[in-house]
C-alpha cells in the first residue's frame, strides 16, 4: 500500500505533468482564465487519464509487447512499433464513449464540460500519461494509481493557475508581457514552488 | 520566389509564429530544451511531420468527408510520427533514448493537426508542404533559442562543446543550475515573448483591465 501512496505522491506533486514535464500546455494556458471551467476540465482530465491510462497499459503488456501474444500461441510477434497509433486510438475512442455516457445519464455535467471533452482527445498530457505508464513498465495496478494521480497533479496545476490569473487581472502588467508572456512566467515561479516538493520520499 | 510561397514559408518565423503567437505546440517541446542536440533532432522530426503531414491531408482534401476528417489527420499524423521515432531509434540512439516519450508526443503537437486541419485542407499540395516547413522553422526558431540559452547558462557549453569554461575546472563561469531545471524554460519562453511583442508592437494582448486609465478619468 505504501509503494502506491508513494507513486500518487510522485505523480501529483514531483513529476506533475504540467509544471515539470510541460504536458498539456495549450490547454493549459487556453482554458485557466476562469476557476470554473478550469475546475469542469480538470474533473474531465482526472476521468479520462483513470480509463485511458490502465487500458493503454494493458494493450501494450497482452497485445503490443515482444512476446505479448503468447497466450494465442504468437509468441514471436512484437506488435510494440504500432503503441502511438494504438494509444491515440484508444484516447479518442474513450473520449467518444465519455461524451456519450455523460449525455446520457449525467446530463448537467456534459453541459457543463461542453467543447473541453472532445479538445481533451489533443491534449499531451493524455497521451503522455500513456506513454510514460508503458516506457516505466508499470503493472496494472500501479497504471491505475498513476493516472489518477498524474490526471490529479494536472487538474491541481491548472486551478491554481486560474486562481492566480483572476487575480491578475487587476495587476499592472507591461505591455509586451501581457496576456501570454506574464502566465509563462507565472508558470515558470509555479514549477519552482513545485520543485520543493522534489525531496519528499514516503 | 512568388508572394504566396514566400509567406508560407517565412511568416510563421516571427510574425505569425505558431508558438509565441498563437500558443501552439509547446507542449511536448520544453522538456527537451536542457541541451541543444536533442532540441535540434525534435526540431527536424517535427518540421518533417508538420510538412508531410501537412502534403498528405492537403492531397486527399478533395475526397476526405469533413465528418470523419479528425481521426483521418490524427491516423496519418501518428503514421509519420511512427516513422520519425522508428528512425531516429535506428539511426540516432542515444539521442532517442534522451529524448524518450517527446518524439511520439508529436502528434498531439498542436501545431501539427492545427496546420492540417486550418491551411492544408484549404490549399493545394506545394503551399501546403511549404506551410508545414515554414511553421517547422517557426518552432526550431524558438526551440534553438530557449536550448541555446539554456544549455549555455546551465552548463556552460554548447552541443557539449565548452564555450564559458566552468569554475569547477578552473574557469572563470560558475553555471547556474536553476537553467537545466523545468522553471527555467518557462521563464525564457517569457522573455522571449516580451521581446518579439516589444519589437512587433501589433502582438501584444488588449488588457482584460486597466488601471492607469481609470485613474486618469478620476483626474479629469
Amino acid at each position: 500500500m505504501g509503494s502506491y501512496a508513494e507513486l500518487f505522491i510522485k505523480a501529483v506533486f514531483v513529476e506533475n505533468l504540467a509544471l515539470s514535464f510541460f504536458l498539456g500546455m495549450c490547454t493549459f494556458l487556453a482554458v485557466s482564465k476562469r476557476i470554473e471551467t478550469a475546475l469542469g476540465l480538470g474533473a474531465a482530465v482526472v476521468g479520462v487519464q483513470l480509463i485511458t491510462v490502465p487500458a493503454n497499459t494493458f494493450l501494450y503488456n497482452y497485445v503490443l509487447k515482444e512476446g505479448a501474444l503468447a497466450w494465442a500461441g504468437l509468441p514471436e510477434i512484437d506488435l510494440s512499433f504500432l503503441g502511438l497509433v494504438t494509444y491515440i486510438g484508444v484516447i479518442a475512442a474513450m473520449v467518444q464513449i465519455l461524451e456519450m455516457v455523460l449525455d446520457r445519464y449525467f446530463p448537467p455535467l456534459f453541459h457543463a464540460l461542453g467543447i473541453y471533452l472532445p479538445l481533451i482527445t489533443v491534449n499531451c498530457a493524455i497521451l503522455g500519461g500513456s506513454l510514460f505508464s508503458v516506457s516505466r513498465d508499470y503493472t496494472m495496478s500501479e497504471s491505475v494509481v498513476y493516472g489518477v494521480g498524474s490526471g490529479f497533479g494536472w487538474a491541481l496545476a491548472l486551478v491554481a493557475l486560474a486562481g492566480i490569473r483572476e487575480k491578475l487581472k487587476y495587476s499592472d502588467v507591461p505591455a509586451g508581457l501581457q496576456g501570454l508572456g506574464i502566465t509563462f512566467i507565472i508558470v515558470g515561479l509555479m514549477s519552482l514552488g513545485f520543485m520543493a516538493f522534489a525531496g519528499i520520499q514516503l | 520566389m512568388s508572394t504566396a510561397t514566400k509567406r508560407a514559408l517565412l511568416r510563421p518565423i516571427v510574425d505569425d509564429n505558431p508558438v509565441t503567437l498563437h500558443v501552439l505546440g509547446i507542449c511536448s517541446a520544453l522538456a527537451v530544451t536542457t541541451s541543444l542536440l536533442p532540441s535540434l533532432y525534435m526540431c527536424v522530426a517535427l518540421t518533417v511531420v508538420a510538412a508531410l503531414s501537412n502534403a498528405a491531408v492537403s492531397a486527399i482534401r478533395h475526397i476526405l468527408p469533413s465528418s470523419i476528417r479528425i481521426i483521418v489527420q490524427m491516423t496519418i499524423i501518428a503514421s509519420l510520427v511512427i516513422v520519425v521515432d522508428e528512425s531516429l531509434k535506428a539511426f540516432a540512439f542515444e539521442t532517442s533514448r534522451e529524448l524518450s516519450v517527446f518524439v511520439g508526443l508529436i502528434i498531439t503537437n498542436c501545431i501539427v493537426l492545427g496546420r492540417t486541419e486550418s491551411f492544408a485542407s484549404k490549399n493545394p499540395v506545394g503551399l501546403s508542404f511549404l506551410d508545414g516547413i515554414g511553421n517547422g522553422l517557426g518552432y526550431s526558431t524558438i526551440l534553438i533559442l530557449v536550448a541555446t540559452a539554456r544549455e549555455l547558462l546551465g552548463a556552460g557549453t554548447l552541443l557539449g562543446y565548452t564555450i564559458f569554461p566552468n569554475a569547477a575546472d578552473g574557469g572563470w563561469y560558475k553555471p547556474n543550475g536553476m537553467m537545466l531545471l523545468p522553471p527555467s524554460a518557462f521563464f525564457v519562453i517569457g522573455l522571449i515573448i516580451w521581446a518579439v511583442r516589444t519589437w512587433k508592437a501589433e502582438q501584444v494582448e488588449k488588457p482584460d483591465f486597466r488601471i492607469h486609465e481609470v485613474h486618469r478619468t478620476e483626474a479629469l
